[in-house]
């Protein structure tokens, strides 16, 4: 049997959208396959990092070019821990209308963080609402 | 007849557009930008506008991706027009369920199937 994965734990500091996200995608793209993640637990990371990540920049810091977004992530065997913090004053994501209405499921926006919320296990934001913490436990 | 930008290829097939995506990832907001102004120009063009979007070369949508849609389905609805989307892998119709986005939209397995719905 191969000796487990090494703990990926790192840290980064997000500038724009695309600069230094990529690099984010493929880091964390190679450890969850170093510590077996299979690829729907890719998709979904992915999706929920791009998803994190965007609304940091967007709602968070308004696209203000002098803020920036801090990502933090820790991946081992069982589990995987993200966290996304923006510079901005922070929300209250139950403030957010529910996409999935019928009053508001033409609306073009809005549902970020729902998938957020379905593709991971759990997903908290934390007071002011400007961190979000995701966590993907591989299924037992 | 063939139209491509950098990110999209539109082809129109006994006047019906059908819209491939070149890129596997339509994650970038500019991107998506440029995405959602070609097909709105597509739509614009033409009277009662019939479109097929194939995804069959789709890996990664973000909610923006999803918001373009939906803004381009309003938009053919007004226009008297129809829009059918095909070829979508499973993890992304998932996300398609997930958002009920799957109710408003009319999604079909292949090519051929979309054209077919269409009136």
């Amino acid at each position: 049997m191969s000796e487990p994965a090494t703990v990926f734990e790192r840290e980064y500091t997000l500038h724009d959208l695309r600069t230094g996200l990529e690099e984010v995608h493929e880091d964390v793209a190679s450890a969850l396959s170093a510590h077996r993640y299979d690829e729907g637990a890719a998709f979904a990371i992915r999706l929920a990092i791009e998803e994190a990540v965007v609304n940091g920049f967007r709602h968070g810091n308004r696209n203000d070019p002098s803020k920036v977004v801090f990502f933090r992530v820790r991946i081992d065997d069982r589990s995987s821990c993200f966290e996304v913090e923006d510079q901005g004053p922070g929300f209250d994501p139950k403030a957010i209308p529910d996409p999935t209405d019928q009053f508001n499921i033409e609306m073009p926006s809005g549902r970020g963080v729902m998938l957020i919320r379905a593709y991971m296990t759990e997903a908290e934001y934390i007071p002011p609402g400007n961190k979000v913490r995701m966590i993907y436990r591989k299924p037992a | 007849m063939a139209a491509s930008s950098s990110h999209i290829s539109i082809r129109k097939i006994d006047g019906i557009s059908r819209i491939d995506f070149v890129d596997r990832n339509i994650l970038d907001e500019v991107n998506i930008h440029q995405i959602s102004v070609e097909l709105m120009k597509v739509i614009e063009s033409e009277f009662r506008p019939k479109m097929v979007v194939v995804f069959n070369n789709v890996d990664h949508l973000s909610s923006a991706a999803f918001g373009v849609f939906v803004a381009l389905k309003n938009r053919m609805d007004s226009r008297d027009g129809q829009l059918r989307l095909c070829e979508i892998k499973p993890r992304i119709r998932e996300a398609f369920a997930i958002t009920k986005l799957d109710r408003i939209f009319s999604i079909h397995d292949s090519f051929d199937a979309a054209v077919k719905s269409l009136n």
